[in-house]
């Protein structure tokens, strides 16, 4: 293995041998990730990951993540498929949990708490830590309902507290105006952007710290992705987002600080592993990258 | 090349032109038989009403509207057949009452709760289940179920005399062989088709449901009452109308365990009959209008039965609709 | 937003507390008791059929005639019940399985979208529900009032209850036969009805099979079509065209409801002969579906 290399994170070819079986090696600290630290952050940092290395049984599917999150941020992983941005994604909120076999290796801390020690709740993590999905997947319920779902199930049974949140919420995800008289009319019966904006809504009516977003526009129209845009926007200084996305324009226009995560294949076993590549405040990492699978990816891939 | 010698197998012996259409004689015959196949189902549905009517036609002139009178004597030459039905729609209710929450349970631990490798033994246990015959069912059910119930229900009887609703309900026994028994019984033999058609339902809820449920930080429950039940629900009303026409067809069991006495009380420790059951065991020795009693109230079954499998299959069918248009 | 922000110094990640954690593990808990529900009325069952019926069982009692109801324990066995059973289901075999394999197909090959077939589809399903007594009827008045008690009457109920079993279940194999090896098939020229015997048949055998078994195992165990159209016997009939004849099942049923102690013995051991019966057809059926299994992923 080659201890000599320097500071740059090892080559697309070089597959440490810890790809497939768990690593007690330390692996050397790449350059690009220490930029963050000098470059001036808007808020206190949410999540720190360190050498995070992501397992469905006993096949690595993404190793040695290492970032930090801040608040009031929108920061974007960009990557190409199957380079594990989803995967670290759903760790934050430890929605990979659900996947039978799935382990965590390396430290994921949240505001200074370690997310997977075993005193923490997955339920009480979720309830901070929202998700917003690809597809948008309001319940079968009517929207009223479907906002107020997550309140109820944290114990507001109050009319007029509820009818508050749900339009409170529903005015933070731009969908107020258009659905306030018939918020008895079943969530199903929206349009796609609408009902993402309604998925929005219901996230952001339990007052998460931050909201995750697993491509949240890829499946709507042009027009539905800019309004999606634009309320990522606004919400931001009132919580933190996360925001996976294939589209790079996308990242440019709204996040601040973007992870570029790439995949490693291991030629023995012909897997393939994520790692992140490089995190930068998003116009030096466009403008100015420093890893070459950096620059051949955001020069060479046009969206 | 010469392709004189070369047999083409789409065209029709002896035939000259190698693109005619007219299809092979086997081929049609073939067609023909899968059709008449198909169409033998509705054959024997109608065949069936059909030919019992007819033996029950002597029943319904002479009885006309009194066949729905509480009045069974054959004896006295009366045939109103209302105790029949009572005991079906009782022992059916009891059934379900009993399987569709344990059934509804069982499809959930499946498809929410047990990890996928500890599936199988449960599955294997219903399966066994749903194997026992019925005349086994009722053999033990009459041989041992019965008098080992009979002491209970003789402790909960003195338990709740004279007590409002409860002592109507569960007053004192004679035998174990009683509608409740009757009802106990069906309730074991119908949940392997009510659990099955359960998990089928349940496992079409789509996955990204429940990730928005637990994503908002709901426990298992709520995410079941949330994101699972709004979708299953009309599939679980099929299952539990299935599970109501099964109970109401099933024979040999009840036969052997209702006790066998036509009477409308509601005293579910009493003994009773049911249609299925008072066919099964007085046909032997039933001859004239009694015969023809005894098939007027196989064609009422058989009325019954298909109206409630028409409607559960129906509401199955369109909740499965929706759900691919959705 | 001040909720949570106000905590930020020291979020609280533990399980939520009171009512919504017991509400879950209550949930939980009652799910697991269904299915011990279930559980213990079976282990009930089986265990006392093995406990009473297991000192019955031998190779005389397998074979001897049926005795007279008042005969000790001891005297006599099924073995007119064990052929008396394998003569009509297989005869009902024989008629229900390839006629709902056809039906099956007509379904899935032939009939399409076609209203037709979504009808006869629909019907199929709706006649699985139909009483079996209803059957035992129906066969006594179109046969046993024309031809007398036999065991082929019986077999005839037993094949209308199965039919719409084997249709059902061999119409959810075919249905899974990838559209891929048809169109290989008529790629080369065949005909429909060769394209589905000889690879669409082929490719689903194993299911299909494992169908029809589950469906013998269940006409084996039916006692209510066979009531009024087989009469009883005591001795074995090997015409089962003509001739009062008997089962397992009907066996049993007689002996259920007889007051004598040999009598319920008899019946004890019968119904241990046909739940294993019953059983080994299930287990068959199994092991040809996973067997099978990989040809119709």
């Amino acid at each position: 293995m080659e201890q000599s290399e320097q500071n740059t994170v090892p080559g697309p070819d070089a597959i440490p041998e810890s790809a497939t079986r768990p690593a007690q090696v330390q692996m050397p600290e790449p350059a690009a990730l220490r930029e963050p630290e000098r470059v001036a952050a808007t808020g206190a940092p949410i999540f720190d990951l360190q050498g995070v290395s992501i397992f469905y049984g006993s096949f690595r599917a993404v190793t040695n993540v290492s970032l930090t999150i801040y608040e009031h941020e929108i920061t974007a992983f960009i990557g190409p498929s199957g380079c594990g941005k989803t995967t670290v994604l759903r760790t934050l909120n430890r929605m990979n949990d659900l996947v039978p076999g799935s382990h965590v290796e390396g430290n994921v801390s949240y505001r200074g708490e370690s997310l997977y020690s075993k005193s923490v709740s997955p339920i009480s993590v979720r309830r901070r830590i929202g998700m917003v999905f690809q597809k948008p997947n309001p319940f079968p319920k009517s929207i009223y309902d479907n906002v107020a779902y997550g309140p109820r199930i944290n114990g507001i049974h109050n009319k007029g507290k509820l009818d508050e949140i749900v339009e409170r919420s529903l005015r933070q995800a731009a969908l107020w105006d258009e659905v306030k008289n018939r918020l008895k009319n079943s969530g199903l019966g929206l349009s796609g952007g609408q009902a993402q904006r309604l998925c929005i809504a219901r996230t952001l009516a339990v007052e998460p710290d931050v909201v995750l977003m697993d491509e949240p526009a890829s499946a709507l129209d042009p027009i539905a992705t800019g309004a999606i845009e634009d309320l990522m926007k606004e919400i931001k200084d009132r919580y933190t987002i996360v925001v996976v996305t294939h589209n790079m324009q996308q990242a440019t226009r709204v996040s601040d600080r973007t992870a570029f995560y790439s995949v490693l294949v291991n030629p023995e076993s012909d897997t393939r592993t994520g790692t992140l590549v490089e995190y930068a405040p998003t116009d030096r990492l466009f403008g100015d990258p420093q890893d070459e699978r950096t620059k051949a990816y955001v020069t060479g891939r046009m969206g | 090349m010469s392709t004189i010698t070369e047999v083409d197998p789409a065209v029709p012996a002896g035939s000259t032109d190698p693109l005619k259409q007219r299809r092979p004689l086997g081929d049609r015959a073939f067609a023909i038989l899968a059709l008449a196949s198909g169409l033998l189902v509705l054959v024997i549905l109608v065949w069936i009403a059909v030919s019992t009517s007819q033996q029950a036609s002597s029943w319904f002139s002479t009885e006309g509207l009194k066949i729905f009178t509480n009045n069974w004597n054959p004896a006295a030459n009366d045939f109103g057949a209302l105790a029949f039905i009572y005991g079906t729609a009782v022992t059916a209710l009891i059934a379900v009452i009993m399987a569709v929450p344990v059934s509804v349970g069982i499809a959930l631990l499946l498809t929410e709760v047990v990890p996928y490798r500890w599936s199988r033994p449960i599955v294997y246990v219903i399966d066994l289940l749903a194997v026992v015959p019925s005349v086994v069912w009722g053999l033990w059910g009459i041989l041992v179920f019965a008098p080992w119930l009979n002491h209970i229900y003789a402790h909960i009887g003195s338990a709740v005399q004279g007590l409002w609703i409860l002592g109507p309900l569960f007053g004192p026994p004679t035998s174990g062989a009683s509608f409740f028994t009757a009802g106990i019984i069906l309730a074991f033999m119908i949940t392997p088709i009510v659990t099955s058609l359960s998990r089928e339902v349940i496992a079409t809820v789509p996955a990204i449901d429940k990730e928005g449920a637990y994503a908002l930080g709901a426990t298992r429950w709520e995410m079941i009452s949330g994101a699972v039940w709004p979708h299953s629900q009309g599939g679980v009303i099929g299952a539990v109308l299935l599970g109501v026409g099964r109970a109401m067809g099933e024979t040999i069991a009840v036969a052997l365990v209702i006790g066998s006495s036509a009477t409308i009380t509601s005293h579910l420790f009493a003994p009773g009959y049911n249609m299925a059951a008072v066919i099964a065991n007085q046909f032997g020795e039933a001859t004239g209008v009694f015969r023809s009693a005894l098939f007027g109230i196989g064609v009422l079954l058989f009325v019954f039965t298909i109206i409630i499998n028409v409607l559960a299959h129906g509401v199955v069918e369109r909740s499965a609709r929706r759900k691919r248009g959705a | 937003m001040t909720a949570v922000t106000a905590e930020s110094q020291q979020p609280d990640l533990r399980e939520p507390k009171g009512w919504r954690r017991t509400k879950n593990r209550i949930m939980t808990a009652l799910m697991v008791t269904s299915f011990a529900v279930v559980l213990i009325p079976l282990a009930f069952v089986l265990f006392t059929v093995i406990a009473k019926g297991a000192s019955a069982i031998s190779w005389s009692f397998l074979t001897s005639s049926i005795p007279p109801s008042v005969a000790p324990p001891g005297v006599g066995g099924i073995g007119p019940a064990i052929v008396g059973t394998i003569e009509i289901t297989a005869v009902a075999t024989i008629m229900a399985v390839p006629l709902g394999i056809l039906g099956a197909i007509y379904l899935n090959e032939y009939g399409g979208k076609n209203p037709l077939a979504a009808f006869i589809g629909f019907m199929s399903d709706v006649m699985t529900g139909v009483p079996s007594i209803v059957m035992g009827l129906f066969i006594f008045t179109i046969w046993t009032l024309h031809f007398g008690l036999s065991g082929f009457g019986g077999a005839l109920a037993l094949a209308c209850l199965m039919l719409p079993i084997v249709i059902r279940s061999s119409y959810e194999i075919l249905r899974l036969v990838p559209n891929s090896l048809r169109e290989g098939s008529y790629a080369l020229g065949a005909t429909k009805a060769r394209v589905t015997v000889t690879v669409v048949l082929p490719a689903a055998i194993g299911g299909i099979v494992s169908g029809a078994l589950l469906a013998i195992a269940r006409a084996a165990g039916e006692t209510a079509p066979l009531l009024f159209t087989i009469g009883t016997a005591h001795t074995v009939n090997k015409n089962v065209f003509s001739g009062a004849n008997t089962s397992l099942p009907s066996q049993i049923f007689a002996n259920a409801s007889s007051p004598y102690d040999g009598a319920q013995a008899l019946g004890w051991g019968a119904a241990l002969t046909l739940i294993a019966i019953c059983f080994i057809l299930m287990i068959v059926a199994r092991l040809v579906t996973a067997r099978f299994a990989r040809y119709t992923h």
